[in-house]
């Protein structure tokens, strides 16, 4: 949930443009290769946004505090750029039936005070996030967990400390992939001192990660955050740089601006409004590659004329009426990438060769056959609409989208704008949205289960269309106690193909990254979740 | 005059509890619910969003919500923010930020402004007065943003003058880039103003007598002429001190200024009732504030002007 400028983007885009002929583009294609000569004690600075919540990990949900508690945080294991799971702070994760781990920490590991890091930082850290009257944004991720309850405080009777440096975790049923999840921050391990005044510590907070606050008063709120790396880290994500400056910007326009101005070294997301010239403006600084989010839209079973028989024909019909290809190369100048699946191609096991992928494929004549297949059942009336908040950038390709099925099919399709985000969210959340409506999906650790199980499960947590097929969920249950990852993909992939055949969301493109970086840094690359790896940049 | 002073300062205590009652109801009357938008895409867990909403007060009803956060604010407590700061010490942080802006960017709308216009209409008709007429219409016309994106890519980028945007401390050096955009449009009014004020005045009974009693022309045009016609233009002058005051959303945004606007801009996106309402509130407070000393300015620049009890 990035909030990105909302006030008038195509005149902005018009000023910025107007901005660019007046004085000439002279940045083209100065691909000046940085010198070798890195400096270990230049500070890189980043772009970054004013973090929603106090620092604490189980309370960190969007990235503005995402990046920061990632820098300053080591978990059990921490995610390479592809997305592989690497061991941090723990030694081992070994289980031999996919519901008990037992997790053995590398021993004398600190936090950047000195105290130690054992089991029980980790143990109590979980328990606390899982509890529900600590109201921690992340409680849900402790699910899997035995004990955990959604609706009272109950603890996670599921860890067990066996020493200082080892401990157990029993789920309340197999799930292969559990060490995965490991990397994301709700799994952090927190100091002794924290839990004293948790707000306090939230806003100097105390870690284990390769960095730490510069100062008790580190974080300037609204302006930036200093880091320093942290000597007493020990693990892979070693530090190659002097420090990190994560600058916050209300606005990504004036982030640009500063790249551009080289008062900024990383920028991880490029405005709208440049997104049409950034490539040439950076040459090969530019950043232009797929992330792991998944883009798409829901329409509810619960609509009219699409459910049963009749409903499957018509998502078909929308679906293949689609021109994805078009569409994201003239609305979003190709950073979008069109969706093969409903993951995303930097997951382990994504593939775009599914059976069933066809379906998003644009093919007009088949669209128009199904459609009147579709009429033959119930006839078609009304206006199909899609939902959207209109305080994001959402209007250009919804009226795109709704174009396409408009020519295609010969009906009226239009967008369906809903004021604010909040006000979109809270409909979808109480089910009160009579329309189809805009869903993304941006994963929290790498695994295509992550994509999958909590959007179209059973009753699953953000299953906002309602969809329900005991094939599918089948699927996920062997899915998830399988012993090899091969095996488990496998399984996702066939639960893909009938979700490719039911169509409970309609699957549009893979968000890229798009970003850039300034001429004094080399080493720049961007993690499988779109944020950059700060500590492997270096600065000449 | 202290008895004037003292009814206008009573006046402002209804006019805060009626804004801050207002603003308070915009804010909750706000569609969609903020702590669900917390979680983004994700669907949250009831009991947890229930939870949340408890910790802010949100699931008690409008009238004890506000009082809640009026009786803080009698105790010294603004409220907190989501991100666990107290809201006064965001006060605290961005309202000096916008300060300096606005005292900045006045101080060169007024120098050149009435520099400018006073020469302008001192020589009506000629080259000066006519290009002065052309420029201030061009600045007249643009929008603010446009004139922001050209100086920030003109200056910032390519030449390399200024910072792009303001850095920590916001350091005075780098709020001049800023402060002269937002001067420029305030400039071309004053411009305006105090040329067709000075040729009002020049023409008036006064001055030609004291050019036929032989009063030089360096003590006639700053005593008599420009004293006399800087009224409109200090009115004017002050409500735009106002304005900036309260916050120069689109220029700090493009600027990153770590100011009130910017700030504000946020916390509404973010239905963070109590931010809002602060923010807004000292606001309308400051506003009255430099209204009042407004109409105390003009008994010392016109004597004919007296304050009725």
């Amino acid at each position: 949930m990035r909030i990105n400028r909302r006030i008038g983007v195509g005149v902005i885009a018009l000023a910025a443009a107007s901005a660019l002929v007046l004085t000439g583009c002279s940045s083209g294609g100065s691909s000046s290769t940085p010198t070798a000569s890195a400096n270990l004690s230049a500070v890189i600075t980043a772009n970054g946004s004013e973090p929603q919540n106090p620092l604490i990990p189980t309370n960190t949900q969007e990235t503005g505090g995402g990046r920061i508690v990632d820098s300053i945080f080591s978990g059990l294991v921490y995610y390479d750029a592809t997305g592989k799971p690497i061991n941090d702070a723990a030694d081992s994760i070994t289980t031999t039936d996919s519901q008990t781990f037992t997790i053995k920490l590398k021993p004398n590991q600190t936090f950047s005070d000195g105290s130690p890091v054992t089991s029980n930082s980790f143990v109590k850290a979980w328990q606390y996030g899982a509890l529900l009257s600590n109201a921690q944004l992340n409680q849900s991720f402790f699910a899997p967990i035995e004990g955990y309850s959604a609706d009272a405080d109950s603890p996670l009777t599921g860890l067990t400390v066996v020493d200082d440096t080892t401990f157990t975790v029993k789920l309340t049923k197999p799930q292969a992939d559990f060490p995965l999840e490991l990397g994301y921050c709700a799994f952090y391990p927190l100091p002794d001192s924290a839990y004293a005044d948790m707000t306090a510590y939230g806003t100097d907070p105390i870690g284990n990660g390769p960095y730490k606050l510069a100062s008790p008063t580190a974080w300037q709120h609204n302006v930036q955050i200093d880091l320093v790396p942290n000597t007493s880290y020990t693990g892979g994500r070693k530090v190659e740089n002097g420090g990190l400056t994560i600058k916050f910007y209300a606005d990504l326009g004036a982030a640009y601006a500063d790249l551009q101005g080289n008062n900024l070294d990383v920028l991880d997301s490029i405005p709208s409004a440049d997104l049409a010239t950034f490539q040439n403006d950076l040459g090969s600084r530019a950043v232009n590659d797929p992330t792991a989010v998944f883009q798409s839209f829901t329409i509810p079973g619960r609509d009219a004329h699409f459910s049963g028989q009749e409903g499957a024909l018509r998502r078909q019909a929308l679906s293949e009426s689609i021109d994805r290809d078009t569409i994201t190369k003239v609305i979003f100048n190709g950073t979008r990438t069109p969706a093969s699946d409903f993951t995303s191609p930097v997951i382990n096991g994504w593939t775009d060769s599914l059976s069933g992928a066809s379906v998003l494929k644009y093919n007009p004549d088949d669209a128009k056959k199904l459609w009147a297949e579709a009429d033959a059942i119930s006839p078609w009336s009304g206006t199909f609409q899609i939902g959207y908040n209109a305080d994001g950038d959402h209007q250009a390709w919804v009226d795109a989208v709704s174009n396409s099925i408009k020519n295609t099919l010969g009906i009226d399709a239009s967008g369906a704008p809903v004021p604010t985000f909040a006000a979109f969210r809270t409909s979808v959340t109480d089910k009160s949205i009579s329309t189809a409506f805009r869903t993304g999906w941006q994963a929290d650790y790498p695994g295509l289960s992550d994509f999958l199980v909590p959007l179209y499960a059973t009753g699953a947590s953000s299953n906002d269309g309602d969809y329900t097929n005991p094939a599918v969920d089948a699927l996920f249950t062997k899915a998830a106690s399988e012993t090899t990852t091969d095996a488990a993909n496998q399984d996702y992939q066939d639960a893909q193909n009938i979700l490719l055949k039911d169509l409970p969301a309609i699957p549009l493109w893979y968000s890229n990254i798009t970003g850039g970086y300034g001429t004094s840094v080399s080493n720049v690359s961007f993690g499988w979740n779109s944020e950059p790896l700060y500590y492997a940049i270096t600065k000449s | 005059m202290g008895g004037y002073i003292l009814r206008r300062l009573l006046q402002a205590i209804p006019v805060f509890f009626g804004t801050t009652f207002l603003i308070y109801f915009m804010v909750f009357a706000m569609p969609g619910d903020p702590i669900i938008a917390m979680f983004g895409d994700k669907t949250p867990n009831p009991a947890l969003v229930a939870q949340l909403r408890a910790q802010y007060h949100l699931d008690q009803p409008f009238i004890v919500q506000y009082f809640i956060y009026i009786g803080g604010i009698f105790r010294g407590d603004f409220g907190i923010s989501y991100s666990g700061v107290p809201v006064g010490d965001i006060l605290l942080r961005t309202f000096p930020v916008t300060l300096k802006l606005a005292v900045i960017a006045l101080f060169f709308e007024t120098v050149f402004g009435i520099l400018v216009g006073l020469i302008s209409g001192l020589r009506k008709g000629k080259l000066f007065d006519a290009s002065s007429l052309v420029i201030s219409l061009i600045l007249i016309s643009l929008p603010i943003f446009v004139i922001a994106f050209v100086g920030q890519y003109v200056f910032g980028v390519q030449l390399g003058w200024a910072r792009t945007t303001v850095g920590p401390g916001a350091p005075v050096g780098d709020l001049i880039l800023p402060a002269l955009v937002l001067a420029s449009i305030s400039f071309a009014q004053i411009v305006r103003l105090t040329r067709s004020s000075v040729i009002e005045t020049s023409s008036l009974d006064f001055v030609r007598t004291a050019y036929s009693k032989g009063l030089s022309r360096n003590r006639i045009v700053p005593v008599h002429i420009l004293r006399n016609s800087l009224i409109p233009v200090v009115t004017y002058l002050a409500t735009d001190f106002g304005v900036l005051l309260v916050g120069a959303t689109v220029t700090e945004g493009i600027f990153n200024v770590p100011g009130v606007g910017n700030t504000l801009y946020q916390a509404i996106i973010r239905s963070e009732g109590p931010t809002v309402v602060s923010f807004v509130t000292v606001m309308v407070l400051l506003y009255l504030v430099v209204n009042l000393i407004v109409d105390l300015l003009y008994g010392l620049l016109d004597p004919r002007i007296r304050y009725v009890k």
